[in-house]
């Protein structure tokens, strides 16, 4: 048979490669050149020790993950009920999902921040390590909400059955199967919620006090006085933080789908 | 044989989900290390029933019975039964061996007593690698311990998933039609090994399958259920020999159905014949349904028998023939190992013992309603007209309105009938359809036709007027209005 000219599929991602190429790789690469450039145009090692020797930067990135972490755990801990309860009860699911959690996401973030800022100080909590760990979680709130809630809203129901039926009750079926399973939902809302607070720092400037300070507030801080050098490597070692929190992160997940040790013939 | 020890009763269960009954007044027991299947077609609550036992679902009424404690109330994992799930529903974060494990983790045993007390213990990580190998040898998969369960086929699944159900040594294993996703070949197998089992572990075997066959081959008894409801219960070769009505006639096997009279005990009349029969103990000129298995009817040129009739259609199967005979307006279905030519004139024979007479479930359909003017009459949420021409019956009277099979006229179009209606079920009775409908509000219509109907298609129903009978029922009787009873 004669190979006929067939259009591939895959030439959909052309225009989506290019993209990328243009405003993401690019970006980057400059950005990793800047940060090799000393003052005086040379290449230089430099602004990465600067980077390092500066002990109030470490300071700031331990403050930077620390509020991230602090957040991602709080959302975590509020999602993971809502989305069960919302999983496994017989109201409009829809409905209460993107009435409660979808549509707030159409606002702008900054005006649902500083409404949010009002509110707090109408209630007395003014400016605050706090107030800016609160934003975070109720800005990031569907991001953790939402895998959660796919993965246990298309959970096969037998699995439940089959660990009731063996002989575990309510409390050990969710340990023992239901938490396991929804693992895989409940590692891409951490890294959906975990990365981008990582970086941002509107809402800490918002929120926060001047001890909330993040490792992004700065990086902005040192482009706008024009410490390209500097700046760029401070944001490369957030990268490759970043970069290694995402590995883990992956590597967690998918160890949950890949064959468990145990049971070995010699046993 | 001990046999007689009841494991399991179900007392007057019923279940409905929302107002739809699933389940409908079903008692049942079943004996210690029996394997019973409960058999029927799909959507008839088969799976419901063993679910209620499983205590996946709560029974609306009535009360489950296991080893004589009433157990209605206790949850699944307090249950002394294993079930084996349709698609299996291993756990796919557990590779085999902590898959078989799971239950035997959970479990506590006595160890010793102390002050009158029994202290209770879990298995230790030895006894378990033992008892897991060991149902792993038993299911055929011994080095398959530390695999993936997503690796394996889906028989090899299904062994495991019999494996963990086993290996808590339940009372009673419960199966939810397991071999549905296997293919032919692996099915059989399956069939063998699950009879193997049963017969070296003792364990009673409730078994869940719309497959009329591997219902037959596996089970010790058969529970057939059809519409929430017991139809027949008995041995796999009393079920095919001596069904009890039409629908188990129909359901279990090829068979010929026809509609007879009683003439008396021992003599059947169908299709104008009189003929002996094995069956007593019905009224003077019953009706009845006869059933005819297609391998008992003897067929031959010029030979002996009671109908002459003409060959239309042969196919071979594989070990015999089946051929369909023209008989008096009767489409016979005849298995034989020769073969007879189309056209070919032959001779049918049907001794006593293969004429199975089964009592008719229903010989009119009757239904109370209500007169709303001289011409029309409401019943089953449509208003139908009626032949009221001497004018004895006025509106607002209460009356039983009889509509004989062949007064009901089903159309195609549900909206060009009175009232809508599903139809259930359909039985060839040789020169017409036996088709059974259920309206909307639930009642049940059947209905002689010369067409076949497509079983969950939604049909129009109109009534014959001048076929239907309408008698007023009295008011006298039925409603004594005394004063305490005003109020």
């Amino acid at each position: 048979m004669k190979k006929a000219k067939t259009f591939r599929p895959t030439a959909f991602a052309f225009p989506y490669v290019g993209v990328t190429i243009v405003f993401v790789i690019v970006p980057l690469i400059l950005v990793l050149i800047y940060s090799l450039i000393g003052e005086d145009g040379s290449f230089t090692f430099n602004n990465f020790i600067d980077v390092f020797s500066n002990p109030e930067n470490v300071n700031q990135l331990f403050k930077t993950v620390g509020i991230a972490a602090l957040s991602t755990a709080i959302c975590l801990v509020i999602a993971y009920p809502v989305a069960y309860i919302l999983a496994s009860s017989p109201f409009n699911k829809i409905a209460i999902l993107s009435l409660l959690f979808i549509i707030p996401m159409w606002i702008n973030f900054m005006l649902r921040i500083f409404a949010l800022k009002s509110m707090l100080q109408m209630i007395g909590i003014g400016q605050s390590y706090g107030a800016a760990v609160i934003g975070m979680v109720y800005d990031f709130f569907p991001y953790m909400l939402l895998p959660i809630y796919t993965v246990l809203s298309n959970m096969d129901k037998s699995y439940n059955e089959a660990s009731l039926d063996l002989g575990a009750n309510g409390v050990k079926t969710f340990l023992k199967v239901t938490l396991p399973l929804s693992l895989p939902g409940i590692i891409s809302g951490i890294s959906m919620m975990f990365m981008p607070i990582f970086s941002s720092y509107s809402i800490t400037m918002a929120m926060g006090d001047m001890n909330t300070s993040v490792i992004g507030a700065k990086i902005a801080t040192l482009f706008e006085q024009d410490s390209y050098g500097y700046g760029s490597a401070l944001s490369f070692v957030l990268l490759v933080i970043v970069i290694a929190v995402m590995l883990i992160g992956s590597a967690l997940s998918g160890k949950t789908s890949k064959p468990i040790k145990g049971g070995k013939k010699d046993e | 044989m001990d046999t007689e020890e009841k494991i399991i009763e179900l007392i007057g269960v019923e279940k409905s989900f929302g107002d739809k009954p699933v389940v409908k007044n079903l008692s049942l027991y079943i004996r210690k290390g029996e394997f019973v299947t409960l058999l029927g077609p799909s959507g008839c609550g088969k799976t419901t029933v063993l679910r209620m036992i499983a205590g996946f679902e709560t029974p609306t009424k009535g009360r489950i019975l296991i080893g004589g404690e009433d157990i209605t109330a206790i949850p699944p994992y307090r249950r002394p039964v294993n079930t084996v799930f349709q698609k299996y529903a291993l756990f796919p974060h557990l590779n085999v061996f902590n898959n078989i494990a799971f239950g035997l983790k959970l479990k506590k045993i006595p160890a010793s007593e102390k002050n009158g007390k029994t202290i209770y213990r879990h298995f230790t990580k030895e006894e378990i690698a033992e008892k897991v190998n060991r149902a792993l040898k038993m299911v055929d998969l011994e080095d398959y311990g530390y695999r993936n369960v997503n690796s394996l086929s889906g028989g090899q699944q299904q062994r495991i998933a019999i494996a963990r159900a086993l290996v808590c040594e339940p009372k009673v294993l419960l199966l939810d039609e397991p071999l549905g996703a296997l293919d032919l070949k692996m099915r059989k197998e399956m069939q063998i090994e699950l009879k193997r089992m049963h017969r070296e572990l003792g364990i009673t075997f409730i078994y869940v399958t719309h497959d009329q066959e591997e219902a037959l081959t596996m089970s010790d008894t058969v529970v057939v259920i059809n519409d929430g409801q017991i139809q027949q219960i008995d041995t796999p070769k009393e079920i095919y020999d001596e069904p009890k009505n039409a629908f188990v006639a129909n359901f279990i096997g090829e068979s010929n159905i026809l509609s007879g009279t009683m003439l008396k005990d021992r003599l059947v009349k169908f299709l104008g014949v009189s003929l002996p029969c094995m069956d007593g103990g019905f009224h003077k000129n019953e009706q009845v349904d006869i059933v005819i298995r297609p391998e008992d009817i003897a067929i031959s040129v010029g030979g002996e028998g009671q109908f002459k009739g003409e060959v239309i259609s042969s196919v071979f199967k594989g070990t015999y023939y089946e051929m369909i005979v023209l008989a008096d307006s009767y489409e016979f279905t005849v298995q034989n190992t020769s073969n007879f030519n189309l056209g070919t004139k032959v001779v049918l024979g049907v001794s006593p013992s293969s004429i199975h007479i089964m009592r008719k479930i229903r010989t009119i359909n009757s239904f109370v309603g209500e007169v709303e003017d001289e011409e029309t009459v409401w019943l089953c949420g449509g208003s139908f007209k009626f032949n009221n021409a001497d004018e004895t019956l006025e509106k607002g009277d209460e009356v039983i309105v009889k509509v004989p099979f062949d007064a009901v006229e089903i159309l195609d179009d549900e909206n060009d009938g009175v009232i809508g209606a599903k139809v259930k079920q359909s039985v060839y009775k040789g020169t017409y359809y036996q088709v059974q409908l259920r309206t909307d509000r639930g009642e049940d219509f059947l209905v002689d036709t010369p067409y076949e109907w497509n079983i969950n298609d939604r049909v129009g129903i109109n009534l014959i007027p001048e076929k239907i009978i309408v008698e007023k029922i009295d008011d006298a009787e039925n409603e004594p209005i005394t004063d305490s009873e005003a109020d």
